[in-house]
């Protein structure tokens, strides 16, 4: 793939869509509760995924430093809470481990 | 005169409130840059993706999906399944903003992401229209800046120092994801669902890696679905309860006092 422009303009779309339509429509029609809870669990099952991804698809010399700082943001944020603080700590707990392994 | 002075307040409380996220996107921004970098992708290019694109887990994926060799169509695709859920966000905020302009709206809807949506609905301001065009003009901005300055000089940092900038997206996702299963059980299980199922499909390499992380959420986020149908009414007979035991005691509490 040389030309990226169709591919960021298709992202484009799809990614400004989802956000636009519900903020527009504001309708309050009921929809299927099915569809309701099905939309509404995709962020944690998505995430959640992404995560195991990013440990099973880490290169063998980085998947220690990854899982310790992927451990060390979870307990931050399940013990603080912060987003950000709970971002710091998983770089550097990541990056503390990579000079003890390394 | 109050008119500005809203407007001045809304500014003022969304700097506040947005300035915690240009913490969490420099790096992670910096890492998208590098990357793409690295993947032969031009400054113009990953600078587009950026400013047009402003979806993060969505162009790293994107990145990993081309150096795999996957065509434009499918990435789309899986673009477009793993940003569904801000169907659900913006359709949560909606309910909230209603009183503003569709004019607004249309810029409003473009910095619908994770961490504003986070941001926004988790605290206790009001929501108008400069105080969240400022928490997303900051987010829109350390994004697209951090994206620049780390394919420009993303190179010059100690190499452990650049593999760890991109854990900080793990990181990200399991700090938005951790306080929601402290929350609710059903999200926990639906959680472990999904990695277990991206893990064995992994495992058996049927089918792409993109293809994995789709079936995984679309699977775990049904059975959830189908599974945990009770918790909404649960909660809402709990509600109707609680409100049935206060008119009795407010019934007790006026006959005592006949």
């Amino acid at each position: 793939m040389k030309n990226y422009l169709p591919l960021i303009l298709g992202m484009m779309t799809v990614t400004y869509i989802p956000r636009l339509v519900p903020l527009i429509t504001i309708s309050r029609k009921p929809i299927n509760p099915i569809v309701k809870r099905f939309l509404q669990y995709i962020p944690y099952s998505a995430l959640s995924a992404l995560v195991i991804r990013g440990i099973l698809e880490a290169t063998p010399d980085m998947r220690v430093a990854t899982v310790s700082g992927i451990c060390g943001a979870a307990i931050c944020s399940y013990l603080k809470g912060g987003l950000i603080l709970s971002v710091i700590i998983g770089i550097i707990t990541a990056y503390l481990i990579l000079q003890i392994h390394m | 005169m109050v008119k500005k002075q809203k407007i001045k307040a809304g500014i003022k409380d969304g700097l506040t409130a947005g300035f915690p996220i240009v913490f969490g996107y420099l790096p992670v921004a910096m890492a998208f840059g590098l990357l793409s970098r690295n993947t032969g992708i031009s400054l113009k290019d990953s600078a587009m993706f950026s400013i047009l694109v402003y979806a993060g887990a969505s162009q790293f994926m994107a990145i990993d999906l081309i150096k795999s060799g996957l065509g434009a169509g499918n990435i789309i695709l899986a673009t477009f399944l793993l940003n569904l859920r801000h169907l659900m966000m913006s359709a949560s905020l909606s309910i909230r903003i209603k009183e503003i302009k569709r004019k607004w709206l249309i810029f409003i809807a473009f910095g619908v992401t994770d961490e504003t949506f986070s941001i926004i609905s988790l605290g206790d301001k009001e929501l108008t229209v400069p105080f969240l065009l400022t928490v997303n003009s900051l987010a829109y901005f350390s994004w697209v800046s951090g994206t620049v300055l780390g394919y420009l000089i993303g190179n010059i940092l100690p190499a452990a120092i650049q593999s760890c900038l991109g854990i900080g997206l793990y990181a990200m996702f399991i700090a938005l994801l951790m306080p929601e299963v402290k929350k609710s059980s059903a999200t926990l299980a639906i959680s472990l669902l999904a990695a277990m199922l991206y893990g064995v499909l992994d495992y058996f390499k049927v089918i792409s890696s993109s293809s994995c992380i789709i079936a995984a959420i679309v699977i775990a986020s049904f059975v959830g679905a189908l599974i945990f149908r009770n918790t909404e009414n649960e909660v809402k007979l709990l509600e109707g309860a609680n409100l049935m035991q206060e008119d009795l005691l407010l019934q007790e509490d006026s006959h005592r006092r006949k």
